[in-house]
C-alpha cells in the first residue's frame, strides 16, 4: 500500500511540473475555476435574489436598465438584476453539464472497456450502435425525445430530463477513445501474463486495465463538460430548459423572446453568452491539454522551414 | 475485402439505420405517448367523447399497435403521407416540402464558404506551424468552438441590423412573401447575409483544425521526403503530394457534419426567423404539434443518413487503399 | 588511391540538432570522405551512428531542428553548403538520387507508380510527357517489374517490388551518385540478394557511383569498393574493403568484424561489444570509442584522435596508430 501511494505521489507531482509550464493549460484551469466559484459562492457575489424585481424611488420595476452602480449589468424586461442572474445561473449550467458529463463519460467507458476487452461480436455489436447513433442528427432527436417524454407528464423537474437526455447522447466520443486503448494494452505482456496464472476478466480489467486509462478517462471527461455545457444552453434557449431555474441558456431564451434585442438591452444577452464561453473555452482548453500530455505529437515534420546551416552568412 | 464488399457493407448499415430510425420514430410518436388520438390530433383541441372514438377507428388506432399500426404507418410513410399538422392544417408532407428548399439554400451555402476558408487556412496553418498565422488560426478555432450558435446568431443579429442595416428576419422582406425566390434573389441574398456567416464563422474552426491536423501528419510522412529528395520546392510537394492525402479526412468530415450542421441550422433559422426547416421544427416543439414534429424529424434524419451513405461511398472511390474496412 | 578526382567529396562535415528541450546533440563531428566515379563506397556502423544523418546532410534534407555547423561536400568543383536552397535543388535528383529506407511509406500511396516517377523526370525538365512516359517503362524495365505495372498504386507491389520501383526512380533523371539507404533491411533475404544483384547490374551498366548505407558487413564485403566505419559521430576507419576487412586497424572495427558471425567457424561463440553507444547529447571527452574500447589507454579519454593516414588511402581514427608514428 505504502509503495503505491509514494508512487502515486510522485507521479502526480511530476504531472503538475509539467502542468505548470504550460499556459494554456493554465488558462482553462483558471476560467474552470472561477466559474465553479462563483457558482458555489454566488449568494456571497450578489446581494439580490434572481427573482428580486428592481424599483425605483417610486416604486416602479426598473425593466432594461442599463448598467449601473446598483446594477452592473442591469436588469431585465421585468427588472431582475442580470449579474445576479449569472452567478446563480452558474449553478444550473454547470450543475447539468457536470452530472450530464458525468454520465456520458460513464456509460462511454463502459462501452469503451466492454468492446475493447471483450472483442468480436460485443465489440461490433457495441460499435455498430455507437455508429447508428452518431449518423442521427443530434438536436432533431434530442428535442423530439424531450418532447415525447414531456408528453408523458412525469413529475419530474425538467432539468433532470436534459441531464438524462444529454449523457444518454453523448457518449460516442469516449466509447471510441477508450476503446481503442482497451485494444492497446490488452495486447501488452503483462494482460497475457496475468491471464497464463489464471486471472479473471473483472480482476484484469480493474488491476490492469483501468489504472491505465484512468487519465485518458479524466482528460476526455473534461472535453465532454465543455459539449454538455453548450448543448444545456442550446436546449435551455429552445426552451426546454426550467424557467424557474435559469441557467445561462434559459436566460437567453427569455432575452431573446422578451425582445432583448430590439430594445437594445445587450447587457442581458451579451454577458450570458460570455459565462458560456468562458465555462466552455475553460473546459477545452483543459482538456486538450490534458489530452496532448499523454498523447505527443509530432515533434516536426519535413516542409518546415529551411536547412540551416552554420557555414552560410 | 474488396471495394465492392465494402461498399455493400456501408450500404447495409445505412438501411440498417434507416430502419432504427423508423421504428424509433414509431415508438415515439405513436406508442410512448399515452393517448395516441391525442398524439395524432394535439392535446389543445377539444373534442366529444365520441368523436374521439370515431377517429380512433378512422386512424385505426383500435388495431393492435404491431404489426397493425406499425405496418399500416410504413406504408403512408413510404407514400409521403406524413400525417395532418393539426396547427397549420397541412399535410405534413407538403409543409416539409417548401422549407426543404429554404434550409438546403442556408446550409449549403453556410457549408460551402465554411469549407473553403477553413481548409485554406488550416492549410496554412499547419505548412506554417508555430507561427503567428498557425497560433492565430488555432486561437479562432478553439474559441469558436466554445460560441453557443444560436447566441452568434443573436450577436450578430443585433449588431448588424444596427450597425449595417441588414434584415432581423426572415427569407425575404414582408413585401415579398410568397413569391418564387428566383425572382427575388437580391432581397433574399440580403437576408441570407447574416445567418450564413453565423454558420460559416461556426464550422470554419472545425475544418481547419482537421486540416492542419491532417496536413501536419501528411507532411511527416516519408513520401514527402521523398518528393523534396526530387527536387520540388516546398509549394509543389504541398500541391502535388500533400493536399490530396490531406484532403481525405475532410470528406470525411463533411459527411460527419451533415448532421450537426442541421443542429446548427435548426437554431440560426429560430435567431433569424428564417422559414426553414429548422424554424418550424422549433415551432412544432412549442405548439405541440406531434404529427409535424414526427414528420420533420423522420425527414432529417433520413436525409442526413443517406448523404452520410453517399459520402461513404464517394470516400471509397477517392482513396485507392480503401479495401477492408 | 585512384588518380581521378573524386565525384563527391565530403570534408570535416559537423552537424548537430536541438532537442525541445534545449540541449544539443553534435550528431555529426568532422566527418570526411571520397567518393570517385563509378565506385561503391560502403557507410557502415551500429545504429545511431550517423550514417542516415550524413545522407541527409550531403543532400541538405535534414528536419529543421538539425542544423550543419561546419565543412564543405564538394561535387563537381562545388560546394553544395554554400548554395542557397534553390541553387541546392538543381542537384537534388540530377546529381544526386537517394533511396530511402523501408520503401513502405517513401512512395505516395494515393499517386500512381509511373506517375511518381515520370513526376522526377518532367520535374528537371529532360523531356515531353510521353517521351518521359517511354523512359518510365524503360527504368520499369530495367529493374525488373513488369511494364503492364505502371498505372499500379504502391499498396499493390510487393516490399521487394517498391524497393525496385524507388530505385527505378531514383535513376529517372540519370544521376552520378546514388545514395541508398540500408535498402535491404526492411526485406527478407531471398529479396536482398536479388536487390543487391540489381544495384550491382545498375552502377555496370550506367557506370554509377553508390554509397550504401548499412548496419550488414557482409553486405558491404560483398558488394563494396571500399568502406566508412563510423562510431558515435565520427569516423572511425576508412579504407579499401579488403584491407579494412583483412586487416582492421581500428580497434571498434576489429571487434565489430568479430562480432559479425563467421560461416567458415559457425561453432564459434559470437563476440559482443560491451556497453553501449554513447549518447549524442552527453558525449565522453577524448575519444567516443574510449569507454568501450579494449585497447584504450588514459591518453584516450581526454584527446579525441584525429585521423590518421595508414597508407594506400586507408585511414584510422585511433591514437594507437599516433603513437606508433611519433615512436618510429
Amino acid at each position: 500500500m505504502n509503495p503505491r501511494w509514494t508512487l502515486l505521489k510522485r507521479n502526480l507531482l511530476d504531472f503538475w511540473k509539467t502542468f505548470r509550464r504550460n499556459r494554456m493549460g493554465l488558462a482553462g484551469a483558471f476560467l474552470v475555476l472561477t466559474a465553479v466559484l462563483a457558482a458555489v459562492f454566488a449568494p456571497l457575489l450578489s446581494p439580490y435574489t434572481p427573482t428580486e424585481t428592481m424599483r425605483d424611488a417610486e416604486g416602479r420595476a426598473l425593466t432594461f436598465a442599463p448598467p449601473s452602480v446598483h446594477a452592473p449589468l442591469g436588469t431585465d424586461d421585468a427588472g431582475r438584476d442580470v449579474w445576479t442572474q449569472l452567478v446563480y445561473g452558474a449553478r444550473i449550467s454547470l450543475t447539468v453539464g457536470f452530472l450530464a458529463g458525468f454520465i456520458a463519460m460513464f456509460i462511454g467507458s463502459l462501452f469503451g472497456i466492454t468492446a475493447g476487452y471483450f472483442g468480436g461480436w460485443v465489440d461490433n455489436l457495441l460499435m455498430r450502435i455507437t455508429d447508428v447513433l452518431l449518423v442521427i442528427p443530434d438536436l432533431p432527436l434530442i428535442l423530439v425525445l424531450v418532447a415525447t417524454v414531456r408528453q408523458l407528464e412525469l413529475k419530474v423537474s425538467p432539468l433532470v430530463i436534459l441531464i438524462l437526455v444529454i449523457g444518454l447522447l453523448y457518449w460516442t466520443s469516449t466509447a471510441r477513445l477508450i476503446r481503442s486503448q482497451v485494444l492497446t494494452i490488452k495486447e501488452r505482456q503483462y494482460v497475457y501474463r496475468a491471464r497464463a496464472i489464471g486471472a479473471g476478466n473483472w480482476h484484469i480489467v480493474r488491476k490492469h486495465i483501468l489504472p491505465q486509462i484512468m487519465p485518458l478517462i479524466v482528460a476526455n471527461t473534461v472535453l465532454i463538460l465543455s459539449t454538455a455545457i453548450l448543448i444545456e444552453s442550446g436546449l435551455a434557449f429552445l426552451g426546454l430548459g426550467d424557467p424557474t431555474q435559469p441557467s445561462w441558456g434559459t436566460m437567453l431564451n427569455f432575452a431573446f423572446d422578451r425582445n432583448a434585442v430590439s430594445n437594445g438591452a445587450w447587457w442581458f444577452y451579451l454577458p450570458p453568452g460570455l459565462a458560456i464561453i468562458w465555462a466552455t473555452l475553460g473546459c477545452v482548453l483543459l482538456g486538450n491539454v490534458l489530452e496532448e500530455m499523454l498523447n505527443p505529437r509530432l515533434a516536426s515534420h519535413h516542409l518546415e522551414g529551411e536547412q540551416r546551416i552554420a557555414t552560410q552568412p | 475485402m474488396n471495394r465492392r464488399d465494402y461498399l455493400l457493407r456501408k450500404i447495409f448499415f445505412s438501411l440498417v439505420t434507416l430502419a432504427i430510425v423508423v421504428v424509433l420514430n414509431f415508438v415515439l410518436f405513436r406508442v410512448l405517448p399515452g393517448d395516441p388520438v391525442r398524439a395524432v390530433i394535439g392535446r389543445n383541441v377539444r373534442i366529444s367523447a365520441d368523436t374521439q372514438q370515431a377517429l380512433r377507428e378512422q386512424f385505426g388506432l383500435d388495431r393492435p399497435v404491431f404489426p397493425d399500426q406499425f405496418l399500416t404507418a410504413l406504408g403512408q410513410w413510404a407514400r409521403g403521407n406524413l400525417g395532418v399538422s393539426w396547427s397549420l392544417r397541412k399535410p405534413v408532407g407538403e409543409v416539409l416540402v417548401t422549407k426543404l428548399g429554404n434550409t438546403l439554400l442556408l446550409i449549403g451555402l453556410g457549408q460551402l464558404l465554411s469549407i473553403i476558408l477553413g481548409v485554406a487556412l488550416g492549410l496554412l496553418a499547419g505548412w506554417k506551424r508555430k507561427t503567428a498565422v498557425d497560433v492565430g488560426a488555432l486561437t479562432f478555432s478553439l474559441i469558436a468552438w466554445a460560441i453557443p450558435t444560436f447566441w452568434l446568431g443573436i450577436i450578430l443579429l443585433a449588431a448588424g441590423s444596427t450597425w449595417l442595416g441588414l434584415p432581423t428576419g426572415g427569407i425575404v422582406s414582408p413585401s415579398n412573401v410568397g413569391k418564387p425566390l428566383y425572382t427575388v434573389l437580391p432581397d433574399v441574398t440580403h437576408h441570407l447575409i447574416l445567418p450564413t456567416l453565423t454558420l460559416t464563422i461556426l464550422y470554419m474552426g472545425e475544418y481547419m483544425l482537421i486540416m492542419r491536423s491532417s496536413i501536419m501528419e501528411v507532411l511527416g510522412e516519408d513520401y514527402i521526403l521523398t518528393a523534396k529528395a526530387k527536387g520540388m520546392s516546398h509549394w509543389q510537394v504541398l500541391r502535388k503530394h500533400a493536399l490530396k492525402n490531406a484532403m481525405l479526412p475532410i470528406v470525411t468530415l463533411i459527411a460527419i457534419n451533415l448532421g450537426f450542421t442541421v443542429s446548427g441550422a435548426i437554431y440560426v433559422e429560430t435567431v433569424f426567423s428564417y422559414d426553414g426547416l429548422g424554424k418550424m421544427f422549433q415551432t412544432a416543439l412549442v405548439k405541440q404539434d406531434y404529427p409535424l414534429l414526427q414528420g420533420a424529424f423522420l425527414l432529417l434524419a433520413v436525409s442526413v443518413i443517406l448523404a452520410n451513405m453517399l459520402a461513404d461511398i464517394l470516400y471509397t472511390y477517392l482513396d485507392p487503399r480503401v479495401k477492408a474496412s | 588511391m585512384t588518380s581521378t578526382r573524386p565525384l563527391l567529396s565530403v570534408r570535416n562535415l559537423g552537424t548537430e540538432f536541438v532537442t525541445t528541450d534545449g540541449t544539443v546533440a553534435r550528431a555529426l563531428e568532422d566527418v570526411s570522405f571520397d567518393v570517385h566515379p563509378g565506385q561503391t563506397v560502403g557507410l557502415v556502423g551500429e545504429s545511431g551512428c550517423g550514417k542516415t544523418t550524413t545522407l541527409l546532410s550531403i543532400m541538405r534534407l535534414l528536419p529543421v531542428t538539425a542544423r550543419i555547423t561546419s565543412g564543405q561536400v564538394i561535387v563537381a568543383g562545388t560546394d553544395l553548403l554554400s548554395l542557397s536552397e534553390i541553387e541546392m535543388r538543381r542537384y537534388r535528383w540530377k546529381e544526386l538520387a537517394i533511396v530511402f529506407q523501408g520503401a513502405m511509406n517513401a512512395l505516395n500511396p494515393v499517386m500512381t507508380v509511373g506517375e511518381q516517377i515520370r513526376e522526377a523526370i518532367i520535374l528537371h525538365d529532360l523531356m515531353d510527357k510521353s517521351h518521359a512516359t517511354r523512359r518510365v517503362d524503360e527504368l520499369l524495365d530495367m529493374v525488373g517489374i513488369a511494364v503492364s505495372r505502371r498505372d499500379q498504386y504502391p499498396h499493390e507491389y510487393s516490399g521487394g517490388m517498391r524497393q525496385r520501383a524507388m530505385i527505378a526512380m531514383a535513376l529517372a533523371c540519370q544521376p552520378s551518385l546514388l545514395f541508398a539507404d540500408e535498402p535491404t533491411t526492411a526485406l527478407d533475404v531471398m529479396v536482398q540478394a536479388q536487390i543487391l544483384e540489381l544495384l550491382q547490374k545498375i552502377q555496370k551498366l550506367l557506370g554509377l557511383a553508390v554509397v550504401l548505407v548499412t548496419h550488414d558487413l557482409g553486405v558491404v564485403a560483398e558488394v563494396c569498393d571500399s568502406v566508412v566505419v563510423m562510431y558515435g559521430g565520427k569516423v572511425a576507419e576508412n579504407g579499401p574493403v579488403d584491407e579494412v576487412y583483412n586487416a582492421p586497424r581500428h580497434p571498434y572495427t576489429q571487434r565489430l568484424l568479430e562480432a559479425f558471425p563467421d560461416l567458415n567457424r559457425p561453432a564459434g561463440s559470437l563476440a559482443v561489444i560491451p556497453g553501449t553507444p554513447p549518447r549524442l547529447n552527453a558525449l565522453p571527452p577524448g575519444c567516443r570509442f574510449a569507454p568501450r574500447c579494449h585497447v584504450a589507454f588514459d591518453r584516450c579519454h581526454i584527446e579525441a584522435p584525429a585521423e590518421t593516414g595508414l597508407g594506400g588511402g586507408h585511414t584510422a581514427a585511433c591514437h594507437l596508430f599516433e603513437k606508433t608514428e611519433a615512436a618510429r
